[in-house]
């Protein structure tokens, strides 16, 4: 069983390096969850525990509905993508044509954003959240047959599901519908929406030209529309507390709930849900608990691993929303808040994350393929003390062939981390070069760095 | 020559039923193929494209595409250890260090008496708990030497 951190990760934790106690529990926040609300109860992957906190009155509510006013529903609400791209869910919804069949619904549950842990959570404490969420979504979009794409390594949070899903269908709240979980087998691209319908179709996941886009083409060549876990999970409480409650949630252009994955050099790191447009600042250093004793912060990527990396006088003031971490030079991604104190090597961090986006690009298309495997062995050869004058341009130059000439958005996510830290932390990168080390720690250190 | 059992394949018949193509079973027939075989040799791939009907090419494809599935036999137990950035934050890479001292192989290696596979995972969505690793298949999070040691006691 995973210790998952959710509502009170403090609690189940051991003490940090160093040993130094836990910082003491902060005061209840008025913010009442939605989401990870079942978080924390006992049983709570199981029906009857589900049922007796509220499950399926949404659903009830949205059946009772024309799937037309369901989806108009969803677009009054105002909810946005919550895998990545911020995509206004119910627009997206309204471009499946209504003269083509069948129509697919797809769960992409393939978390795997370096920085993300927020659907694997959900999954496995809260599985008739995800179902409740799906079965509206596919009422929406008269979809017979749904698939949860699953990551390979969730092996738990499969086995939830397919149990909560028999539970579910025994207690006929499927319907004529069907929910099939299908499980990944490791390739960080299927979390691609593309890459996904192909590793759903049995290839491996190559990520497929658009246009067509999957409204039109998708699943096995039918009309489909991917969702993220979190996007499904706000579903349930938009048709059981109906839309103006949930836009007094968030703000105008940001509405709702979110889940904000913390992790890194925090004492408390852990899933907190809050409204967007939370103000960071309160979340690192009240609810997660501030940095470790004596730090402070360097450096911090809003929204997971594939991000542009923000300086901290650059977080200064910062409110979690679309719109107001991308008038920072960032966005928000999947949430994924990645911390890192005053005692973090940059080059190394990039480093770290260079070597992960060579190691999953798909090798599907050349400036990707061998790209970013040549950021990484730069990068390398920078960490280890031999990096040479010219090296910082090459990177950049190595980038600006990526990004935006492959056919997924990988080669953006292999890109922004080098050029937003190369700009960001240039110092320090310029620093390796010259002392031919790295200036935080001693030479021999640096050059036995696996 | 590589064959299902009998519960083997009526599960197979069940995942059949699931997609509207067979080739969409490709990847749940393998994850079942790898629970019965334990690696998925090329014998293992034949037979599986045989079940699918498709060219053994195609189930090659996959095979070779995904990091889950073993081309080589595995040891009882199969660590997957997380070394990505926020758990490399918090100490990954010298628990990994630490793991391949204490059985005694490097990462991508099986050790000699057939208990343990090693393997370098990346991010595995557990990095509020980081470090993290898989001991097959179940998370272990807020990993630390002294836990390892405690758990590698109780492996067989």
């Amino acid at each position: 069983m995973p210790d998952a951190p959710l509502e009170h990760p403090d609690q189940r934790r051991q003490p940090r390096e160093g040993g130094e106690p836990p910082a003491p529990v902060p005061p209840p926040p008025a913010y009442e969850p939605i989401l990870l609300r079942n978080i924390g109860i006992p049983d709570s992957h199981l029906l009857k525990t589900a049922l007796s906190r509220g499950a399926y009155q949404g659903l009830k509510k949205a059946q009772a509905m024309a799937p037309e006013a369901v989806i108009e529903e969803v677009k009054k609400s105002g909810l946005r993508g919550r895998g990545g791209a911020g995509f206004p869910t119910g627009n997206k919804w309204s471009f499946v044509p209504k003269d083509k069949w069948p129509h697919y619904l797809i769960v992409n549950a393939d978390e795997s954003e370096p920085g993300t842990f927020k659907d694997r959570a959900l999954i496995e404490n809260d599985p008739h959240l995800l179902i409740e969420g799906t079965l509206i979504g596919a009422h929406a979009l008269g979809a017979e047959v749904s698939y949860i794409y699953i990551r390979g390594e969730m092996v738990l949070g499969a086995k939830r599901l397919e149990a909560a899903l028999a539970e579910a269908r025994a207690a006929g709240l499927l319907g004529n519908r069907q929910i099939h979980v299908h499980r990944g087998a490791g390739a960080y691209i299927c979390g691609e929406e593309t890459g996904l319908l192909e590793s759903l179709e049995g290839k491996r996941g190559y990520p497929r030209l658009k246009p067509p886009f999957p409204a039109l083409v998708g699943a096995f060549g039918k009309p489909t529309v991917v969702n993220n876990v979190e996007t499904l999970a706000n579903l349930p409480a938009i048709f059981d507390k109906g839309v103006a409650w949930y836009r007094t949630i968030g703000t105008e252009k940001s509405p709702g709930p979110k889940i904000f994955c913390v992790s890194g050099h925090v004492r408390r790191p852990g899933n907190y849900e809050k409204p967007l447009g939370y103000p960071l600042e309160k979340l690192i250093y009240e609810d997660a608990g501030g940095l470790r004793p004596g730090r402070t912060l360097k450096a911090l990527i809003p929204g997971g691993s594939s991000m542009p990396v923000l300086r901290a006088d650059e977080v200064q003031g910062l409110t979690m929303d679309y719109e107001a971490v991308q008038a920072r030079g960032s966005l928000l991604g999947s949430a994924g808040v990645i911390v890192m104190d005053d005692s973090t090597c940059m080059v190394r961090c990039l480093l770290n994350i260079s070597r992960f986006y060579a190691h999953e690009s798909c090798g599907q298309c050349t400036p990707c393929r061998e790209g970013s495997t040549w950021l990484a062995k730069i990068l390398g050869r920078i960490e280890a003390g031999q990096g040479e004058g010219g090296d910082l341009e090459l990177l950049l130059d190595i980038c600006d062939n990526i990004a935006g000439k492959t056919i997924c958005p990988f080669g953006e996510a292999t890109a922004w981390p080098v050029q937003s830290f190369v700009k960001r932390f240039r110092d320090d990168f310029a620093a390796h070069i010259t002392q031919h080390r790295c200036p935080q720690r001693p030479a021999a250190v640096a050059a036995s760095a696996r | 020559m590589a064959a299902f059992s009998p519960q083997a394949l009526a599960e197979f018949q069940l995942i059949l039923g699931r997609y509207p193509t067979k080739r969409a079973a490709t990847l749940p027939t393998l994850h079942l193929a790898q629970r019965e075989f334990g690696w998925i040799s090329p014998e293992v791939m034949a037979y599986v494209a045989g079940l699918l009907e498709l060219p053994p090419i195609k189930v090659y494809e996959v095979v070779t595409f995904y990091t889950m599935f073993h081309q080589k036999p595995v040891g009882r137990h199969v660590i997957e250890a997380c070394a990505t950035l926020p758990c490399a934050l918090n100490g990954a890479e010298a628990l990994l260090e630490h793991v391949e001292k204490r059985i005694g192989i490097r990462a991508g290696e099986t050790t000699k008496d057939g208990r343990f596979t090693l393997k370098k995972a990346e991010c595995m969505a557990a990095c509020g708990g980081g470090p993290c690793l898989q001991v097959n298949g179940d998370y272990h999070e807020g990993m630390t030497p002294e836990k390892f040691d405690r758990l590698v006691a109780e492996l067989a």
